[in-house]
């Protein structure tokens, strides 16, 4: 289901140059950090140092004495102090409550790293200096510190409303009765963990007050968007602040909510001053959101041929201190965790709690990927109850298209798991032997299934400017985030594409929330979904619209105008954009066009009653095999091998889906087997990068993508989101891997050589 | 104090606090931008410059301690239109996601090749294992650094 229902010809689908690369590689792109403005303040954050105390007195004059400091501000200088975000399914079960974030600690912290205070000053060292004084005087709090004992009776309560944030519960079928009448069931729990996204870019920004008194914020951030709250937190009307967002060294959904933004836009209505915030590198991992735990409890049931008759899932999930997206990601959780299997007799109770970690929120993933170690776990457990090869068993039940998920979604395109476990498959070969006496090889293979484009509640749109300059120049102007995925490259091609223009002269402005069509956020890997089609519908309009003159310039048929080799053509006539555009002007035929693409809609959120039904545009689906050599005494895990097939659809840039797979896989492989953010009575004990594992380029292995394009999807040309897919199946494969060597399941990640000596 | 150096090629001489790192003082006072910061202590690679021809995190040595030398940066491998080799394959190769560990990467490399460190695909990890990525995933970075060691022998 295309679009627009265009055919791809010239641009898309090749391996082209990504625009930007050029500007990162000779190191003159500016991130957050790289950019500053004469008499500039420095600001820092005073952070609590306890994860759940009343705030009995924080003094800060002598902070406010240190020379050079020009500002300290606290929960009381803010106009208004209390975000509201209203999710979907907050309001569900747990009645009328919103995610509720505080910009500055008032009364009580709820999390180690919490901001207090916010001190801006001439130098850095000077601000640095002064934070160091403030006073803050703390009485210690009963420390909530697991998930599931927070929503027990009589649990100490991180917020007055009590534990709960969100649940969902869903019964389909008769999940009793199954269980009990099937030929095998398998019951097993499994833990995640916490796990920092590790950007190598830390956040930062830098902001100032405008000429035309608009308060503008240019950080490093996923979602320009946040003007908004950034205006209800300063009680100004939303167009006084403007976010522009440059390049993103990172996001993985690690700046969709928001970072520095408010304390710099803070200082600046207080002082009129530009001022700059970075967060160091042990700040980040101190107090940034963090991927959310979750506790699986798995009863799955197959019948004799090994098909699923009956899962009974229960989630619990530790959301920290703020709720954020916490019930938005425990509905991902919820949606995908019976996997991509049919099963008539589905129950799921779902919940999140508040405890006094760092807020959980976004990371690529999003709750989808977690469930994937639960329900992989279990259809290997029943292969092995039945005798039958892994794969073999999971064939007999993967979904397809027009099949519905338990959440009462139908699938309305392909569902091409059989094709990618053949391709997994026919590309293994045989097990390789151990490379000495004693090590152990594993195989394991695991797919998945991860939603694109955001849920449909939320009536999802983005716009695009598409046009040209008086001189013939394709220009984009689109307020898409680009966080390093390839995000404005691939507009370009798609642009590149309809107008029959090469993508390397096409000219693209991005990221500014005052001067950009909005876009929406550059996250849920939606924007090629979303602005992909944005574009291709504006672009598709304005064509239709020169072509008239096109062809009167041609004297051709307008059926007969082409356009391409940057200019329209009919035959061997051809007029170059460049006279194309001039006459057009001159004749008053307009050269640019806004056009917005809405996504269709499932039913709008309603209520309890109501919530069934379709969830997400459309998912995107993997099957990952991985082999593996471990040393059982000392826990030493060697990737021998890996490969990762999914259907994309169609690949716009088959480079950048390649490289998406890869970065996602190898991403899986750190939280598969050495990331954890560590914490000890609610206390952040990983507050150093030393102590925070993410794969080198030793530890990570050759990655073989395998990418299928079955000319379905709802993107652009029938693309598929890849952005966050591929990092689902990794932690099931080497689980599934590890059993195979050890012949024991590791069910708590991650897998550290710690454990694996020990199972 | 008063440093002197030669950043890429130009001399300068500024005043620095003996406790600023040279990190710090090249992106604060130098104005060189395109060296980054990732973590500050010695982990990421994301600051590594060459100083007197040795690749080193720019963080973890203190801006005196660069007294007299060369220091160059990503940006003495740029000139105007013109790239590295290096370059040109990891933009050819699709090994810049975000780019922000790019500039390290370039530095690391380079050197990597220059000291025959960059033999078979494992020597070449090695090599990089202290320059972190969290985008690519490492593959096309390897494959770049590859092609230009190739490239290197035949030239
Ligand atoms: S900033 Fe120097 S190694 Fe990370
Ligand atoms: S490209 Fe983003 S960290 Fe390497």
């Amino acid at each position: 289901m295309s679009v627009v229902g265009e055919r791809p010809a010239r641009v898309v689908g090749r391996a082209l140059v990504r625009h930007d690369a050029l500007e990162k590689v000779a190191g003159r792109t500016r991130y957050a950090a790289d950019f500053g403005l004469p008499g500039m303040l420095h600001a820092v954050l005073k952070r609590a140092d306890l994860p759940h105390a009343r705030l009995l007195r924080v003094d800060t004059s002598a902070a406010e004495a240190v020379p050079g400091v020009a500002s300290v501000l606290t929960a009381k200088d803010v106009p208004e102090n209390t975000v509201w975000v209203d999710v979907p399914g907050q309001t569900f079960q747990v009645g009328a409550l919103k995610a509720r974030t505080n910009v500055l600690a008032d009364g009580v912290v709820r999390y180690h790293g919490e901001p207090i205070a916010i001190v801006a000053a001439e130098t850095e060292d000077a601000a640095l200096a002064s934070v160091e004084l403030i006073d803050v005087e703390y009485e210690e709090l009963p420390v909530v510190t697991d998930a599931e004992a927070a929503l027990e009776e009589g649990a100490p309560l991180v917020h007055e409303q009590g534990n709960l944030i969100a649940s969902w519960q869903l019964q389909e079928g008769n999940v009793d009765a199954a269980l009990n009448a099937t030929h095998a069931v398998v019951e097993q729990s499994y833990e995640t963990q916490f796990v920092d996204h590790a950007y190598l870019e830390p956040e930062a920004g830098v902001a100032w007050l405008d000429t035309d008194g608009v308060i503008t914020v240019r950080a490093a951030t996923q979602v320009i968007e946040h003007f908004r709250d950034l205006a209800r937190i300063l009680r100004v009307p939303d167009n006084r602040v403007r976010v522009i967002a440059p390049y993103v060294g990172g996001g993985f959904g690690g700046k969709e909510d928001m970072t520095v933004e408010p304390y710099l836009a803070l200082v600046v209505q207080r002082t009129g001053r530009p001022v700059k915030m970075v967060w160091s590198r042990s700040e980040s991992l101190l107090a940034r959101e963090k991927r959310h735990p979750m506790k699986l409890r798995y009863r799955t049931a197959c019948d004799a041929e090994g098909r699923l008759l009956a899962q009974d899932i229960g989630i619990v999930a530790d959301g920290g201190a703020y709720a954020l997206l916490s019930a938005l990601v425990l509905l991902y959780a919820t949606t995908c965790s019976q996997g991509p299997y049919r099963c008539p007799n589905v129950r799921i109770d779902a919940r999140v709690a508040y405890t006094n970690h760092t807020p959980a929120s976004a990371m690529r993933g999003f709750g989808a990927m977690q469930v994937a170690l639960g329900y992989e776990g279990q259809m290997d457990l029943l292969a092995a109850e039945l005798g039958l090869d892994p794969l073999e068993l999971r064939r007999r039940n993967f979904l397809e298209g027009g099949d519905t998920l338990a959440v009462g979604q139908t699938l309305d395109t392909h569902v091409a798991l059989p094709d990618l476990a053949d391709r997994v498959e026919a590309a293994l070969g045989p097990k390789p032997e151990p490379s000495t006496r004693g090590r152990r090889v594993g195989r394991g293979v695991a797919c998945n299934l991860q939603p694109y484009g955001r849920c449909v509640w939320l009536n999802d749109w983005s716009s695009a400017w598409v046009g040209f300059e008086l001189d013939g120049t394709l220009v984009l102007r689109i307020g898409v985030p680009d966080i390093g995925g390839g995000q404005a490259s691939s507009l370009v091609q798609l642009a590149g594409e309809v107008l029959g223009v090469d993508p390397a002269e096409v000219v693209i402005h991005i990221g500014d929330s005052a001067l950009t069509p909005l876009t929406g956020t550059t996250t849920a890997t939606r924007q090629l979904y979303m602005s992909g089609n944005a574009v291709l519908q504006a672009a598709g309009e304005l064509r239709e619209e020169l072509r008239p003159l096109a062809a009167e310039l041609l004297e051709a048929e307008p059926d007969d105008v082409e356009f391409a080799g940057g200019g329209a053509r009919s035959g061997e006539r051809h007029v170059a954009f460049r006279d194309l555009i001039a006459a057009a002007a001159k004749r008053q035929v307009p050269w640019h066009r806004l056009s917005i693409f809405r996504a269709p809609g499932g039913d709008a959120w309603r209520s309890e009653a109501s919530w069934r039904g379709r969830v997400f545009p459309d998912f995107t689906y993997g099957c990952h095999a991985v082999d593996l050599e471990v040393d059982p005494e000392t826990g030493r895990i060697d990737v021998l091998r890996y490969l990762a097939a999914h259907d994309v659809g169609r690949a716009i840039n088959p480079q950048s889906v390649e490289g998406q797979i890869e970065g996602a896989v190898v991403m899986g492989l750190g939280y598969a087997l050495s990331e954890r953010v560590v914490y000890e009575d609610g206390v952040n004990l990983t507050g150093a990068f030393a102590q925070y594992l993410i794969p080198t380029a030793v530890e990570a292995p050759e990655i073989e993508p395998i990418v299928v394009e079955s000319g379905e999807g709802v993107g652009p040309f029938s693309a598929r989101g890849i952005g966050e897919p591929p990092v689902g199946a990794v932690a099931p494969a080497v689980a599934a891997a590890l059993a195979d060597a050890l012949g024991r399941r590791l069910t708590v990640l991650p897998f550290t050589r710690e454990r694996v000596a020990e199972a | 104090m008063m440093l002197e150096l030669l950043l890429n090629g130009r001399r300068l001489r500024e005043p620095v606090e003996p406790h600023v790192t040279l990190l710090r003082f090249l992106r604060d006072q130098a104005g060189a931008s395109e060296v980054k910061y990732g973590c500050g202590e010695g982990v990421c690679g994301a600051c590594t410059v060459f100083l007197d021809a040795v690749a080193v995190n720019a963080c973890s040595v203190l801006a005196v301690q660069a007294e007299g030398a060369r220091v160059e940066t990503v940006s003495a491998f740029a000139g105007d239109g013109s790239l590295h080799p290096l370059q040109q394959e990891l933009i050819e190769r699709g090994a810049v996601q975000c780019g922000f560990c790019t500039p390290g990467v370039v530095l690391g490399s380079i050197e990597a090749v220059r000291l025959g460190l960059a033999g078979d695909r494992m020597t070449i990890r090695r090599s990089l294992a202290g320059n972190l990525c969290r985008c690519t995933g490492y593959g096309k970075i390897v494959e770049a650094v590859e092609a230009y060691r190739d490239g290197e022998g035949a030239a």
